[in-house]
């Protein structure tokens, strides 16, 4: 056995990242510059807008670790979008915190508010759990609209941040917003890295033989859950922060559950990539249709169920042939000294974070 | 005296949301699809019945007629041409398109309809009232609701216990594949399923048309309530389905009577105790998948 071992180990090496990767990581490091330097470069219209792109990408990127790697399709995240926003204009405005460390105060909230919600949500599965979710975010929002201190039905403005002079205040939260575009991103590449991440990709494919190998189901869902609540709290901050002004009626909008869902089915469900994809596809659409009202949303809802249905890993899929590129690669890959010598260089292992393509999930 | 007004309110409101609830669960017990446009599938059946009423002046109960079987052919189109691909593809795809056919279909509505509220005109029978007591009056209409709640719920029960066609939909919500070896064409049977149950959404929204002023928004609350029914009477049981639409009522009734805003408010709460207390339901099936 030792021996068996020991010439197992000497031919066959692990490697996690791939060609594409470290492309992917030379393309990201500069275009994460440029970004940085974007309140230098150009106007604040362009910032503002540029913010609520990171808040489609924070939100697609949270929807996706619950759907694509959970496989809990929740329509009710706007619950965690509108208590990041109620939070940070609460904490700011009348308690009298620093809207910089309110953001981060009322992601938290929304993280310790999730974990008893999880427990009533998780006692439904699929569609069900679905609407059930969806109440939840309800019953939230009812129970805010009931609350005089946060503006009861008509919302609340965002006055501290206002102090400001306008060029200040936009490009803060500019830098705010790209940091948190990276720490969404990033948290989600390092969990599905981790020990957890394989879990949780067992779980996806087979929830009964996963648990069976001693992957704890339940609690690796609900960690995911409150990841997921948390991030969306912070994309309702970043909301909040660039729009100054939440209304009840538009920050717990089911719209908000619908966007996530397109973003995420246009982009590629179940990888890392297709959520950002999918939010920058998103957001082109909405700023090229813009004139034509609620048609817009027609357009991107018929276009989400054709590719629902015709190309089920999304636009991503297609991009990265099948996920052949990765530019955050999540799975391990058996690599063996003679690949250098092998005519076709071999097609990815399933052991990682993408479906099998061939195989419906 | 308010407060038994309330309940008896209640309970009829029940009627109409077992009504609203039986095609979720018809759906779901047959092919396991949650159809998220279920609600917004009862606001065009209201819609259709309003232009034929208000447009074309057809009499209301003539439009209940024409409306019912148009949403049954409705929903035998949208099995074949979306959910049927959907089923083939397996995973999130059912759910994810149902989802996006209630975006699309409330944006459409909203286009030709607008936001403004609506209601289907039925004259004296929306005023028309019983006297029980001194001060207890029962609206005439709520009661035809309820009626017809409990005859469609006794109904659809009696289909699937008897019917061959009810046998077959038990048999290929059992096991697709051994149905097929039967003979059965198992797209087939779940295209006639959703056809009976979008002809009940017709029914329903028709009704929901009669009683309330709707928006194409509406049918998220529709959606929501019917969901409520089927969790709070515990899910493969649609009589079970008729006491949570009850419980449901009555708990938004007495919620109303306590103050207007917290009708709904406290119509949640009470789902979401029983999903915290008695996940099962109150009534729930023997055996439930």
């Amino acid at each position: 056995m030792t021996t068996a071992h020991a010439t197992v180990t000497q031919h066959v090496k692990v490697k996690r990242a791939t060609k594409s990767s470290w492309a992917g990581l030379g393309i990201a490091i500069p275009v994460l510059l440029v970004l940085a330097a974007a309140p230098y470069l150009v106007e604040r219209g362009t910032q503002q807008q540029l913010v609520t792109l990171f808040s489609l990408i924070v939100l697609a990127t949270m929807w996706n670790l619950l759907a694509g790697y959970g496989g809990m399709v929740s329509v009710g995240q706007q619950a965690y979008v509108g208590i990041g926003a109620y939070g940070l204009v609460y904490l700011a405005d009348t308690i009298g915190l620093d809207p910089f460390v309110a953001v981060p105060l009322a992601v938290v909230i929304a993280g310790l508010l999730s974990i008893p919600i999880s427990f009533l949500a998780f006692r439904l599965v699929g569609g069900y759990f679905a609407i059930g979710t969806w109440v939840i975010a309800e019953v939230v929002k009812q129970i805010t609209m009931q609350i005089d201190a946060l503006g009861a039905g008509s919302g609340l403005s965002l006055t501290s941040l206002t102090e400001l002079s306008p060029g200040r205040r936009i490009a803060y939260v500019y830098w705010l917003s790209l940091i948190a575009v990276v720490l969404a991103v990033g948290v989600t590449y390092f969990v599905m890295r981790s020990r957890l991440g394989l879990g949780f990709t067992a779980i996806r494919d087979d929830s009964v033989a996963a648990s069976s190998l001693g992957v704890r189901v339940t609690r690796s869902k609900r960690f995911v859950f409150v990841i997921s609540a948390m991030g969306c709290a912070l994309a309702g901050g970043m909301i909040a922060a660039n729009t100054l002004r939440i209304t009840p009626e538009s920050i717990y909008s089911v719209n908000l559950s619908a966007f996530m869902i397109f973003m995420v089915v246009i982009g590629g469900l179940g990888s890392i990539e297709g959520p950002i994809v999918g939010a920058i596809v998103f957001f082109g659409l909405q700023q090229w249709l813009s004139d034509l009202g609620t048609w817009y949303l027609v357009i991107i809802g018929v276009l989400a169920i054709v590719i629902t249905l015709f190309l089920p890993r999304g636009i991503w899929g297609l991009i990265s042939g099948n996920g052949r590129i990765r530019l955050f690669p999540v799975g391990y890959r058996l690599v063996s000294p003679l690949e250098r010598f092998a005519l076709h260089p071999p097609s990815p292992d399933h052991a990682d974070g993408e479906p099998d393509p061939k195989e419906p999930t | 005296m308010q407060w038994l007004n309330a309940v008896i309110q209640g309970v009829l409101l029940g009627g109409l949301y077992a009504l609203l609830a039986a095609g979720l669960s018809l759906m779901f017990g047959v092919m396991r699809i949650v159809n998220l446009a279920h609600g917004v599938l009862a606001v065009l059946a209201a819609y259709l019945g309003y232009v034929m009423v208000d447009s074309f002046d057809v009499p209301w109960f003539l439009a209940v007629l024409i409306v019912v079987p148009v949403m049954a052919l409705i929903g035998y189109v949208l099995q074949w041409g979306l959910f049927n691909r959907a089923l083939s593809k397996g995973g999130l795809a059912p759910l994810l398109v149902a989802f996006g056919l209630a975006v699309v279909l409330t944006q459409l509505l909203q286009e030709f309809f607008t936001a403004d509220t609506r209601s289907i005109q039925i004259g004296s029978l929306g005023t028309n009232s019983i006297q029980i007591s001194e001060d207890i009056y029962i609206g005439v209409f709520p009661i035809v609701t309820f009626v017809v709640g409990v005859l469609v719920i006794a109904g659809v029960q009696i289909f699937l216990n008897t019917a061959p066609l009810g046998r077959a939909m038990r048999a290929a919500s059992d096991d697709p594949d051994t149905v097929k070896l039967m003979g059965i064409d198992n797209r087939q049977v779940y295209a006639l399923s959703t056809a009976l149950a979008l002809a009940t959404v017709g029914l329903a929204g028709m009704f929901i048309g009669m009683k309330t002023q709707f928006s194409p928004t509406y049918g998220d609350l529709v959606l929501i309530f019917a969901f409520e029914a089927v969790i709070i009477g515990g899910l493969g049981s649609l009589w079970g389905t008729l006491v949570g639409g009850i419980v449901l009522g009555v708990a938004q009734a007495v919620g109303n009577q306590i103050n207007p805003a917290y009708g709904l408010l406290i119509g949640n709460l009470v789902f979401l105790a029983i999903l915290a207390f008695r996940p099962q339901g109150l009534l729930p099936k023997a055996v439930t998948t």
